[in-house]
C-alpha cells in the first residue's frame, strides 16, 4: 500500500544545500510549506520521501501533513519524470476517440499508473488535457514526438522503439 | 446575554454559544458526527444542520459551529431539517461498507444509530462509485478499515491536537480523499504511539483495536495451560458502561466474578503491582536525588508516553524511570514468584492482562520484558474486549454477585487504585515517600494539588529534608509542552508523572465507547476518576508500603526495593527511535 516512489533517489549534496537555503528563507514566514514545496520541486523535479523528510525536520511540520498537501495539489509530483515522458491526451476529442483505452494499454505494458515512473527511470506517464492536436485524435506524446490517430494495437510497437 | 428562540421557546445564552450548546441546555440533542468539542469544529459532516428562519424563510446552518445571534428563530427538527439529515446519511451510506452484521461497532456505532433514528430505509438509495481500500493491519495494536470511514476527521484531530503525534491525516483530494499516513505507509511503520485515542474518537467501525479475544478463548480452553489474568485499576470503574451502567460505577466485584466464570484459573489485581511500582520508583527517585542521577525523573507506567518519548525526545530517555509498567511488573511476578511458589513451569502459564489501553498490546512485545525467559504478559486485551467476552459467554453482568480477587496477588492499596487517574501515581508516590523519609504518619492522605483533569499540574512539597517540585501531565501534546520547558531549563522539577492519554487511564484508548453526544457534554474523565478517588477514600489500606503482600514479596523474594533481584525482574530498558518511525 506504500506510495513511495520505486525509483532510487539520486539527490546530490548541492541540491540538499539549495533546499536547506530555501527552508531557511521561508521558515519564519506565515505558511512556509507551499513556497518551500514549490521550490523543492524546482530543485529536484519531484518530491520523494527523502525530500519531504528534510522539509519536515526543517519546518517542524509532521511528515503526514506535508504528504497530505503534496497529494492534494495535482501540481506536485511524487515521482520523477522518466527518460521518456509519455503524455496521453484525455481532452474531449481524444477521449471520445478512445484515448482511455490507449492509456490503459500503456499502463498495462509499462506497469505503472498515471503520475508514476517505472523503477528503472525509463518511462513516466501523464494524462494530459487537450494538447490542441484534435485533428489527430486520439493523440499521445513521447518527449517531443507526437503520435496521432492511434488504435490500441499500435501501442506495443511504438513503446518497443523506446525500450532498448 | 443573547435572546433567541429554539423551536418557538425563548432562551437566553451567553454570546459565543453555539446553537448546538444552546439547544443542549434545553435538553435537545442535535446529532453530530464530525464535531468534537475544542478539537474538531469544522462543520463538515452536515448532520447537525438546523433551520435558521429569517422572515419566514428557512436556511440550514451547522449547529456545531454556528454562534447564536439576537432574535434568532431556530428549528431543530422541522421537516426541512429531518429531510436534510436523512439525505446526508443516505449519501454517507452510498460510499460506506455496510457490513453492519460483522462490524465490531454494531450496536455501538454513531452512524448506525443515526440511520435508525432518522428512518433510513434504503442503504443504497444513491447508487454510484464506491471506494475500496485495503485494510491497514500493520500496527500491532489496531486496524484501520477506510471502507467504513466517513471522513469526519475526529481521529486526525485527536492525533494532532491532543496527542501531538500527527501521523494520520487526509491524503489525496475529492472522491479519492482518505485518512492515512505519509506515503500511505501502514500505521505500524510510523511513529504512532499506539495510544488508541483515535479509536475512541471514531464514530464508526473504521478504527478498532486488534481483537485478541480469540487467543484468550483458546488459552482458556486448553487444559494444559494455567491462565492467569490481571486487571488494571481503571477497568473496574469503566467496564460497567459497556453494560449500560452509569458512568463512574465501580463494578469490581461483578468484574471479578465474570472473569472467574469465564474460566481464568486466577484473577489478580494490577493494583498490587502499582503498589510495587511505587516502592521501586520511590527508591529510584531517592537514589537519583542522593547520587546525582538524571532529574527530573519521569514515570514509565504509560507505554504510549514511553513510545512518544523514544520517538520525539530520545535525549530524555535517561530521565525515564527504569521501572517496568505495572502490567509488566505483574507479568514478571506471575512467571517467577507465583510460578515458583506453585511449582508451575512458566512456559505453561498464559499471562493475560485487561487494560484500558491499546499501547499495552505494543508493550507486551517490547524487548527486555521477559523476566522468566518467556514474555511477562502473553495477551493484553482492552476493557472493550473483556466486555465482548462477557457478552459472548452470556453472562448477565449487571446481575452477577460480587466476589474478591484471588490470593496471593490480589491485594492492592488505594494508592495503587488511583493510578488509573492522572495524578494518581504522583499521589501514591508522595504518600509513600513522605512517610518513608520522615518516619511519621501522614495526617491527611489526599494530595489535592495533583488531582483534577488539568493537562499540566504543578506542586511543591517538603519531604523530610528534601524540597520536591513535581509536575503531573496527561495527554501527549501537554507532555511535549512540558518537556520543551524542561529541556530549555525553564522548569526545575524533581519528579514528573506523564500519562499518554488526556485524563490518564480512565480515558484510555481501550475504554468503552461513549458517543460524541456524551463526550462533548459530560466530563467523562472526571466522572470515571471520581469513582477511583471515592473508592480509595473508603478503603483502610491506602498506602503502597503498607500493603501486606508488598511486604511479603520483599521479605521472602525481592529482598528490598532496588535490589539486584528487583532490578532483574522489575526494571527494563528503552530504545531511541526515529521521529519518522520506520518510514
Amino acid at each position: 500500500m506504500s506510495n513511495k516512489c520505486p525509483v532510487p533517489f539520486k539527490g546530490t549534496k548541492e541540491q540538499e544545500q539549495q533546499l536547506h537555503e530555501v527552508i531557511a528563507k521561508h521558515k519564519d514566514q506565515d505558511g512556509p510549506l507551499m513556497p518551500v514545496l514549490q521550490e523543492a520541486q524546482e530543485i529536484y523535479g519531484y518530491l520523494p520521501i527523502e525530500v519531504q523528510k528534510i522539509i519536515s525536520e526543517g519546518l517542524n511540520i509532521p511528515l503526514e501533513h506535508i504528504y497530505g498537501v503534496v497529494t492534494f495539489y495535482a501540481q506536485f509530483s511524487l515521482a520523477p519524470k522518466g527518460e521518456y515522458k509519455i503524455g496521453v491526451c484525455l481532452g474531449t476529442a481524444c477521449y471520445v476517440k478512445g484515448s482511455g483505452d490507449i492509456l490503459n494499454k500503456i499502463k498495462e505494458i509499462i506497469g505503472i499508473d498515471v503520475g508514476e515512473c517505472t523503477p528503472d527511470g525509463k518511462f513516466s506517464l501523464e494524462a494530459t488535457r487537450c494538447i490542441g492536436a484534435c485533428g489527430l485524435a486520439p493523440v499521445m506524446t513521447i518527449n517531443e514526438e507526437v503520435y496521432g490517430r492511434l488504435v490500441v494495437g499500435d501501442i506495443p510497437d511504438i513503446l518497443k522503439k523506446y525500450m532498448d | 446575554m443573547i435572546n433567541l428562540k429554539i423551536n418557538g421557546t425563548p432562551v437566553s445564552v451567553p454570546a459565543g454559544t453555539t446553537i448546538l450548546e444552546a439547544a443542549r441546555q434545553m435538553n435537545i440533542d442535535i446529532p453530530t458526527l464530525c464535531f468534537l468539542k475544542e478539537i474538531n469544529a469544522i462543520g463538515a459532516c452536515r448532520i447537525c444542520v438546523v433551520e435558521n428562519r429569517v422572515n419566514g424563510v428557512g436556511r440550514l446552518v451547522a449547529a456545531c459551529v454556528f454562534p447564536v445571534a439576537e432574535g434568532m428563530d431556530i428549528y431543530t427538527h422541522s421537516p426541512m431539517v429531518l429531510k436534510a439529515r436523512k439525505q446526508t446519511l443516505e449519501l454517507i451510506l452510498s460510499n460506506h461498507e455496510k457490513k453492519c452484521l460483522s462490524c465490531v461497532r454494531s450496536g455501538d456505532c454513531e452512524l448506525q444509530r443515526l440511520c435508525n433514528e432518522y428512518k433510513v430505509e434504503k442503504e443504497d438509495k444513491f447508487d454510484g462509485d464506491v471506494n475500496f481500500y485495503e485494510e491497514d493491519a500493520s500496527a500491532v495494536h489496531m486496524v484501520r478499515n477506510n471502507n467504513k470511514c466517513i471522513l469526519c476527521r475526529r481521529c486526525v484531530a485527536v492525533c494532532e491536537k491532543n496527542q501531538a503525534v500527527s501521523v494520520i491525516g487526509a491524503n489525496e483530494r475529492g472522491f479519492a480523499t482518505h485518512i492515512g499516513s505519509a506515503f500511505d505507509d501502514g500505521l505500524g511503520l510510523t511513529s504512532c504511539v499506539a495510544c488508541g485515542q483515535c479509536i475512541v474518537a471514531c464514530p464508526t467501525g473504521a478504527l478498532a483495536e486488534r481483537d485478541d479475544t480469540d487467543k484468550v478463548w483458546e488459552a482458556l480452553a486448553d487444559p494444559t495451560k494455567h491462565v492467569v489474568v490481571q486487571v488494571a485499576p481503571s477497568i473496574r470503574v469503566t467496564l460497567g458502561e459497556a453494560f449500560d451502567m452509569p458512568i463512574g460505577t465501580n463494578v469490581e466485584g461483578k468484574m471479578v466474578t465474570a472473569l472467574k466464570k469465564l474460566g481464568f484459573d486466577k484473577v489478580f489485581d494490577t493494583d498490587l503491582s502499582a503498589d510495587l511500582t511505587i516502592m521501586e520508583e520511590a527508591n529510584e527517585l531517592i537514589d537519583r536525588v542522593q547520587k546525582g542521577g538524571a532529574l527530573p525523573m519521569i514515570t514509565s507506567c504509560s507505554p504510549g508516553w514511553i513510545k512518544f518519548c523514544e520517538h520525539n525526545f530520545p535525549d530524555m530517555i535517561p530521565h525515564l524511570s527504569s521501572c517496568k509498567s505495572p502490567q509488566q511488573m505483574f507479568g514478571a511476578l506471575v512467571k517467577t514468584y507465583y510460578a515458583e511458589k506453585n511449582n508451575i513451569d512458566p512456559k505453561d502459564i498464559v499471562s493475560v492482562s485487561v487494560m484500558p489501553c491499546t499501547a499495552k498490546k505494543f508493550e507486551v512485545g517490547r524487548e527486555n520484558q521477559n523476566a522468566a525467559g518467556v514474555p511477562d504478559v502473553d495477551i493484553s486485551i482492552t476493557t472493550r474486549e473483556l466486555a465482548r467476552m462477557i457478552k459472548r459467554a452470556g453472562l448477565f453482568f449487571t446481575k452477577l454477585e460480587d466476589s474478591e480477587f484471588d490470593n496471593p496477588l490480589g491485594i492492592g492499596s488505594g494508592a495503587g487504585l488511583i493510578f488509573g487517574a492522572t495524578g494518581g501515581v504522583m499521589e501514591a508516590a508522595l504518600r509513600t515517600a513522605v512517610e518513608t523519609l520522615t518516619g511519621e504518619e501522614l495526617g491527611k492522605l489526599e494530595f489535592t494539588d495533583v488531582r483534577g483533569t488539568a493537562g499540566i499540574k504543578e506542586a511543591s512539597y517538603k519531604v523530610g529534608d528534601l524540597d520536591i517540585k513535581v509536575a503531573v501531565c496527561s495527554g501527549l501534546a501537554n507532555a511535549k509542552e512540558l518537556l520543551k520547558k524542561v529541556q530549555a531549563g525553564e522548569a526545575d522539577y524533581t519528579f514528573i508523572e506523564i500519562m499518554g492519554c488526556p485524563g490518564g487511564c480512565v480515558n484510555g484508548g481501550g475504554q468503552p465507547f461513549q458517543p460524541a453526544s456524551v463526550r462533548n457534554f459530560e466530563d467523562l474523565r472526571a466522572m470515571r476518576a471520581k469513582a477511583l478517588y471515592d473508592t480509595d477514600a473508603a478503603m483502610t489500606l491506602r498506602k503502597s508500603h503498607e500493603n501486606p503482600m508488598i511486604k511479603e514479596l520483599y521479605d521472602t523474594y525481592l529482598e528490598r526495593p532496588g535490589s539486584h533481584k528487583a532490578h532483574e525482574l522489575l526494571h527494563t530498558t528503552y530504545v531511541a527511535r526515529n521521529r519518522f518511525g520506520e518510514q
